[in-house]
């Protein structure tokens, strides 16, 4: 019977798009296809584009001043579901107030970083390369775990770019390395599709023989090689699970969907990365961040319940944050203007969070001590990542934060 | 073009070359033409058609409302929610145009050469559109565009001045007794030092202060105009560079084209975007040096980068990966495609991480390999059938952060609707045998000549019972999605 490694390094050989590779590269094409199955730990990222506002989010509902300065937005009371003697949830997190009372939900506040910068994509930026707010840097952080991982093992053999997989159609900053990129796939199928299609499969009878010895042209096709081998490999993976459980039909139930499966595929994928944007509330934000948090709750309620389900909870860790958060004070229009720190949300991993007591790892926001009307960070958002690439990944992260920053008692 | 014999065939691969770098392609008659002049006198041609330069135009200052007078108005009442959104989202969609509408211009068939100058000045003076300002976007862009052959030093001067630049690098914010550093670190940084060497730093942190300070009171008004506000000026005397005085911007300004060292930092990034992204050393100083004994000159520079014969060495041949804005212009440009309508330019634009007007950064777009990923280059590779022939689009770019640009982003972003001139691009291959096709279209659009097997795979492409002018649209649309035309 042949093993499934003979069957890759067939089909590998024989698929149209792979065809289109000079044949230099097709040693370095096999070389990656033998991969052991990492049965590691796995990072799952949920991005909230725009700028979520995080005192709506996790409300401090004891705070005279909240409710002083955000007269017609703030949730009362009476609504809040309940967490602590200062915290509790937006009732539009329903679905995932059970998490947190079953010990699997996390709450870290005030998470920002130095100098904040106002603008969407700046910050975007500097959360996704970990930078300094005065530092421009073309690589992202999974990027660079992905580097540090081929750096790492001999003959490069961890370095592909699935190994770290952002559920989309285009690859964000975070996921580029110096070496290696990460890998978007929306659709599995899709994609492996595209790799055959078109002009693609039309070259499937060729044989290139030479080889380019123009650094330009042998880059794109190595980059060529990679995507159509990935492409086939998680294809190959994805199409042998389909998971009963139901979400939600929402996009990120959608993508959620899709990272739940290929983790039950047994995907060698450490990094996962899905994002949804809208939360730039400056115009009547209560129904549009309820409906947003409405959503997103429900998705990751049931990526969790399947992941328990499949019994993979002790090896998923799912993190979430936004850019930035939002001003203390409302404005005019039942809105929120851009803000600085805010909350990062953490689900799963061993039962992530102090052994005991509140899973609310520190201090609630001080609003009496601002920085012009916005929050002062007191947890650096490169801390939690430190904390997932080291005590988490195994990964070594200060080579790939480019310095040490101190870890976090959170997985 | 008879049979293309080897010397002809040369020609045409040096004149690819030339306006692949220098303006954004040339179509094959343009390249046929230029190869039976004398290099010399193709430059200077480039140069000359790039004399004229008419400003970009979405929105006449008299009719523009800034967001900022928009939030008066509502205040006052005059204006209701629905009113200043709708405000909001017309203006991003002036952006859009004004970004198709450079686009266009780097398309046509004069002036490419300012076009391609002002956009590696769009990287290099970097900003951003912020609250979709369209008037200050516009006359920024207008500034780079029309000093972009001139001196370095009035472009470095106007550019500074402009209301995109104060209000992106906070200069509004940088006053007297509560100085902004934004602008003065940039400006010393990416725009004219350089940070410097292991051999020495090129400034202190003490002259980024002092002359922060000399820059309080550059401002701009409401109408989008530069104005120096004397009140907010802080006229104390400043220690920059070692010289003290009560500096003004414009002295610290002066101070710094003085210093070479500031033309070998633009000159060094020049080469390495319009020749090889690893310079030559010895050749960067001596251009430096040109540049400097001629009171910074551009267009002077280019023509002799342009000109010089290393220029054409194999090493810079293909060396460099098309932007994407370069790509979409030429593909545009050599095919002379005309798109119905704005919204899936800047669809490939966002999709492949490059839009005008909306650099990552101050510090520009990285370049190079940052271009490709496995999706962006998938994602090139099916450019040609997107915009040559109407293939359904099933990528989705994506979200802005920012609600307003996400739905101007989304609608009838997918639907390419194209005219496509290839009555003209046939033209030049009347008279090329069918069996020659694919290595003659190769001569015109791609910098390496075509592999045997590559060769064998193009032929494949062609159906049975195409007629000549069909087996030239297949075979070009097929060259262009091969991974060697993201090459330059």
């Amino acid at each position: 019977m042949p093993t499934r490694r003979d069957f890759l390094q067939k089909s590998a050989l024989t698929t149209a798009g792979s065809l289109l590779i000079p044949n230099f590269l097709k040693a370095y094409e096999l070389d990656r296809m033998g991969l052991p199955p990492t049965g590691q730990k796995i990072v799952v990222v949920v991005q909230l584009s725009g700028g979520n506002d995080g005192l709506n989010t996790v409300v401090p509902y004891r705070n005279d001043i909240y409710y002083r300065e955000r007269p017609t937005i703030a949730i009362r009371p009476e609504k809040v579901l309940t967490l602590t003697d200062e915290l509790g949830l937006n009732p539009a997190l329903e679905a995932i107030r059970p998490l947190y009372d079953d010990g699997q939900m996390t709450i870290i506040n005030n998470v920002g970083y130095p100098n904040p910068d106002r603008s969407h994509f700046r910050s975007m930026d500097i959360w996704h390369t970990a930078s300094d707010s005065n530092q421009y840097v073309n690589t992202g952080w999974v990027g660079r775990y992905l580097d540090a991982q081929c750096k790492g093992a001999p003959s490069a053999r961890a370095g592909v770019p699935y190994r770290a997989l952002e559920v989309d159609d285009t690859l964000s900053l975070s996921m580029k390395g110096d070496a290696v990129n990460g890998l978007a796939v929306l659709d599995p199928k899709k994609l492996y599709n595209q790799t055959r299609s078109g002009l693609v499969k039309g070259l499937s009878a060729a044989t290139p023989a030479s080889t380019p010895e123009h650094d330009q042209v042998a880059y794109l096709y190595k980059t060529l090689a990679e995507t159509v081998s990935s492409a086939e490999h998680v294809y190959d993976k994805a199409k042998t699970v389909s998971t009963p459980k139901l979400y939600p039909a929402s996009e990120l139930g959608s993508r959620l969907k899709t990272v739940s499966e290929l983790i039950q595929s047994g995907l060698e994928t450490s990094v996962y990365y899905v994002s949804i944007g809208s939360f730039d509330t400056h115009i009547n934000q209560p129904g549009q961040q309820e409906r947003l948090l409405r959503q997103y709750a429900e998705a990751v309620r049931a990526f969790m319940d399947d992941m328990k389900r499949a019994g993979r909870t002790q090896d998923v860790l799912l993190m979430t944050f936004s850019e930035f958060g939002r001003r203390v004070k409302q404005n005019a229009s039942n809105g929120t203007d851009h803000g600085t720190a805010s909350n990062v949300l953490l689900f799963g991993g061993n039962g992530a969070g102090p052994a005991t007591g509140s899973r609310v790892i520190n201090a609630a926001p001080n609003l009496t001590d601002l920085d012009e009307g916005d929050l002062k960070y007191t947890v650096d958002f490169r801390s939690i990542y430190a904390t997932l690439l080291r005590d988490w990944l195994k990964a070594d992260d200060e080579a790939i934060l480019g310095r040490r920053f101190d870890r976090l008692p959170i997985v | 073009m008879e049979q293309i014999h080897a010397p002809q065939r040369q020609a045409v691969a040096q004149m690819r070359h030339l306006f692949n770098r220098a303006a954004f392609g040339a179509t094959p008659a343009e390249l046929d033409a230029a190869a039976r002049m004398p290099l010399r006198r193709v430059v200077r041609k480039l140069i000359d058609d790039s004399q004229k330069v008419e400003p970009l135009e979405v929105v006449a200052r008299e009719e523009y409302d800034s967001k900022k007078q928009l939030k008066g108005l509502l205040r006052n009442g005059m204006l209701d929610r629905d009113a200043l959104r709708t405000r909001i989202r017309e203006n991003a969609e002036l952006v859009r145009d004004l970004n198709v509408q450079w686009l266009d211009r780097m398309v046509a068939d004069k002036g490419a050469l300012r076009e391609k100058m002002a956009l590696f000045w769009h990287g290099h003076f970097a900003v951003r559109a912020q609250g979709r300002n369209a008037l200050v976007m516009q006359d920024y862009a207008n500034v780079i565009r029309q000093h972009a052959l001139g001196s370095f030093g009035d472009l470095l001067m106007a550019v500074s001045k402009t209301p995109a630049m104060l209000q992106f690098l906070n200069n509004q914010q940088n006053r007297k007794n509560a100085p902004n550093e934004n602008f003065a670190r940039e400006l010393m940084e990416l725009f004219t030092l350089g940070r410097g060497s292991s051999a020495g730093v090129n400034y202190t942190e003490h002259d980024i202060k002092e002359a922060a300070r000399a820059f309080t009171g550059w401002q701009f008004t409401l109408e989008g105009q530069f104005v120096f506000r004397e009140r907010v000026h802080d006229d104390g005397p400043k220690t920059i560079f070692g010289k003290t005085g009560a500096f003004k911007g414009e002295d610290v300004i002066g101070m710094l084209l003085e210093r070479r060292e500031t033309a070998r930092f633009v000159v060094d990034k020049l080469y390495r975007y319009f020749v090889n992204e690893t310079p030559d050393p010895a050749r960067v100083t001596d251009l430096a040096e040109q540049f400097y004994r001629s009171g910074y000159q551009i267009a002077n520079l280019m023509e002799t980068i342009f000109s010089a014969s290393w220029f054409y060495d194999k090493a810079n041949l293909g060396a460099q990966i098309k932007s994407p804005v370069e790509l979409l212009a030429g593909m545009r440009h050599t095919l002379g495609v005309t798109f119905d309508a704005p919204q899936p330019q800047v669809f490939v634009q966002r999709t492949l991480g490059q839009i005008l007007f909306y650099p990552p950064n101050v510090a520009g777009w990285p370049g190079g390999r940052n271009w490709i990923d496995s999706s962006s280059l998938l994602f090139r590779m099916k450019l040609p059938d997107y915009v040559l022939r109407a293939a359904e689009v099933n990528v989705r770019s994506k979200d802005e952060a920012d609600v307003n640009a996400t739905l101007l982003a989304r609608k009838g972003a997918n639907q390419f609707a194209t005219k496509v001139d290839w009555a003209g691009f046939e033209k030049p291959f009347a008279r090329v045998a069918e069996a020659d096709l694919p290595d003659a279209l190769a001569t015109y659009l791609l910098p390496l000549p075509l592999r045997p097997e590559q060769r064998d795979l193009l032929l494949k492409q062609l159906k049975p019972g195409q007629d000549t002018s069909e087996k030239l649209k297949t075979l070009t649309a097929a060259i262009m999605a091969l991974p060697e035309y993201q090459l330059s």
